[in-house]
């Protein structure tokens, strides 16, 4: 670096660029560099000890803050609050983060004040590497494949060439599994089936039509998917567990609401689809499957808290807003033995997301 | 026993037994009767005073028998009150809501124009419209006693039914066309047991019969716990989420460095006096 450095030579009044081109026509004369003024540090020998002081102190609070992060660490109970705050992390913030602070401010002090602070001009240089460097770097790579043999091996070389191409391949056979062009069951259905009783989500408790109010809201789920507490009680309705509830619960999440029957505008073919009002539709969001229940009574409208997609649930779950372009697949709701919510099946539609293939429901 | 036994068939045993048994019907009626009327009297009296206070501040909107009003083109001015119940009006006049100081999108929280006895009277005139939700019993109310696990229950019941409108750590968020979900901060428990029973404004219902007393209970312990916990991070800029986090974290944070940067370039004390080779 050094010998592309030139320093501030103050007696110089000019400083010249190499070519000149900047000086085309000559019309403005190059200003140069403007004179070099001293700081109160330079002249005043006391302030120039007073600011190394300084510096000093700043460096040994920061030495003392660090510690104290330490002390603090072990000795600040985790359950202290200060201004609202918790106290742990409010004495680790304020000694870590000053300790930081003033190390930097320090760093800037004894540069702005203390460290010699000569202009210097440094030239542009070409970008270009130098020729010798570059017929270096060249004979280097023929030689390399001149003793490789690439060039006289047709046979390797056109082997390595396929078997590199062939690693393309199972990008595309695992990813087939995500798309409509391999088996695309896991994606269109859902556990729902005709009978299967609708639940309150978390509590699992069996809804009777009765029991919902006008204007309510229920988040549901299959009972399959609400585990009962009762290891026998589970195994008799087939509770699924572990990830594979999971993955059912991500798809098959519903919403109930209780709407005035003469409010609703059932979609053709599904006028017997809700229960004295009671209509249900997939809680999962068909633009990216974000699940939703945003729901406002007076509106009939849910609305998608991603990306503001915004449903009517009184005419078919119509998309009105936003960015989703079909509508949630609704749930067929009926009623068993036991006067309890039933599903008359799983969903017509696809659930969730959609893409782009998709066959518009 | 021989005694009254001996003498049960005695001319005078009839008259006797008479007179006892009218004491006993007076002295009951002196005990139980008067007590009675006198509920009833009071449980009339708050329904006549709150109808008073109905129609002074209420009907204006609600119509004078509490029936609602539409406007000329048909739309709700005040909507029906009939089978509100007692909870709604607890809920609405209890948190300020109602009376509306205007007619907006959205009734806001604000300091309650009506105190205790009042917003009592109106609650029980309203509840004789029609049967609807009543107060909540202070049973379902008490938090002090919930368990680990059933703040952990309640907390599930806030996360599946609660936060999509009120955010996740109940701060509330946005609705379309400028109506909200308010902040859950500094309800008291029996108006968001209330909100939950009678769905105010665009809030949905959560019944009893599915969102039991208890389940609601444990829900509003979870809402105050989350509520009286520090905030870890600092400042908590109304706990909206990371796009909040990373736009001050972005613009401010890097901003303010930005600033600080430029200030200290372009800041430096330097003497008139020129540099005459006082090199050191």
């Amino acid at each position: 670096m050094s010998d592309r450095m030139e320093p501030y030579d103050a007696s110089a009044s000019e400083v010249q660029p190499q070519d000149g081109r900047g000086m085309r026509g000559g019309a403005v004369p190059n200003p140069g560099l403007p004179e070099h003024q001293l700081r109160p540090t330079d002249v005043d020998e006391g302030l120039e000890k007073r600011a190394e002081r300084q510096i000093a102190a700043m460096f040994g609070l920061a030495t003392i803050l660090t510690i104290g992060f330490c002390v603090a660490y072990y000795t600040v109970p985790e359950d202290s609050t200060i201004f609202g705050w918790s106290g742990l992390n409010f004495a680790l913030g304020v000694t870590l983060g000053s300790a930081l602070l003033l190390i930097g401010i320090g760093a800037i002090q004894w540069a702005k004040k203390l460290m010699d602070d000569h202009e210097i001009v440094e030239m542009r240089h070409p970008s270009v590497s130098s020729e010798e460097d570059r017929r270096v770097a060249l004979a280097a790579l023929s030689a390399g494949a001149a003793e490789s043999g690439i060039g006289r091996r047709p046979l390797i070389r056109n082997s390595l060439l396929g078997a590199l191409g062939v690693l393309g391949l199972p990008a595309v056979v695992a990813l087939t599994d995500l798309g409509p062009i391999g088996d695309t069951s896991k994606v269109a259905s859902t556990v729902w089936r005709r009978g299967m009783r609708v639940v309150n989500d978390v509590s699992g408790v069996p809804i009777r039509p009765e029991q919902v109010v006008q204007g309510q809201l229920i988040n549901g789920e299959p009972a399959v998917l609400v585990p009962t507490g009762d290891e026998e009680r589970d195994e008799e309705l087939g509770v699924l567990h572990g990830a594979e509830l999971l993955a059912e619960k991500a798809k098959a999440a519903v919403i109930l609401v209780r709407m005035r029957p003469e409010e609703i505008t059932a979609t053709e073919g599904r006028e017997n689809w809700d229960v004295d009002g009671i209509v249900c539709y997939s809680k999962i969001c068909t633009h990216v499957g974000c699940p939703i229940s945003l729901y406002e009574q007076t509106t009939h409208n849910v609305l998608c808290p991603c990306h503001q997609s915004t449903f009517d649930l009184a005419n078919g779950a119509e998309v009105i807003f936003g960015p989703a372009t079909r509508p949630l697949p609704q749930l067929q709701l009926g009623l068993d033995d036991e006067g309890y919510l039933i599903a008359m099946g799983d969903f017509e539609a696809v659930v969730g997301a959609s893409y782009p293939t998709m066959r518009q429901s | 026993m021989r005694f009254l036994s001996s003498r049960r068939r005695h001319p005078l045993a009839g008259l006797v037994v008479l007179l006892f048994a009218l004491t006993a019907v007076g002295g009951l009626y002196t005990a139980l009767a008067p007590e009675q009327a006198t509920a009833d009297n009071a449980q009339t009296d708050m329904v006549e005073g709150g109808r008073q206070l109905f129609i002074v501040g209420c009907a204006s909107c609600h119509g004078l028998a509490g029936q609602g009003v539409s406007t000329r083109q048909g739309a709700n001015y005040g909507p029906s009150l009939v089978g509100v119940g007692a909870a709604a009006v607890d809920f609405q006049v209890g948190t300020g809501r109602m009376p509306m100081a205007k007619v907006d999108t959205q009734a806001p929280r604000k300091p309650p124009v009506y105190n205790e006895e009042e917003t009592e009277a109106l609650a029980a005139y309203v509840a004789s419209l029609g049967p609807g939700p009543a107060i909540p019993d202070d049973e379902y109310l008490d938090i002090s006693d919930v368990t680990d696990e059933e703040l952990a229950e309640g907390g599930a019941f806030f996360r599946t039914n609660c936060t999509a409108c009120h955010n996740s750590v109940g701060a509330g968020g946005a609705l379309p066309d400028g109506r909200y979900a308010p902040p859950l901060t500094d309800v008291e428990a029996v108006h968001i047991y209330e909100a939950m029973l009678t769905g105010p404004q665009q809030m949905p219902v959560f019944s009893d019969e599915v969102l039991t007393p208890e389940d609601k209970r444990n829900v509003i312990a979870y809402i105050k716990k989350i509520e009286s916990q520090p905030t870890y991070g600092g400042f908590g800029m109304g706990g909206i989420g990371p796009v909040a986090d990373g736009v001050i974290a972005w613009v401010v944070g890097l901003g303010a460095m930005v600033i600080a940067a430029v200030w200290i370039a372009a800041h430096g004390v330097r003497v008139a006096k020129k540099d005459e080779g006082v090199q050191r």
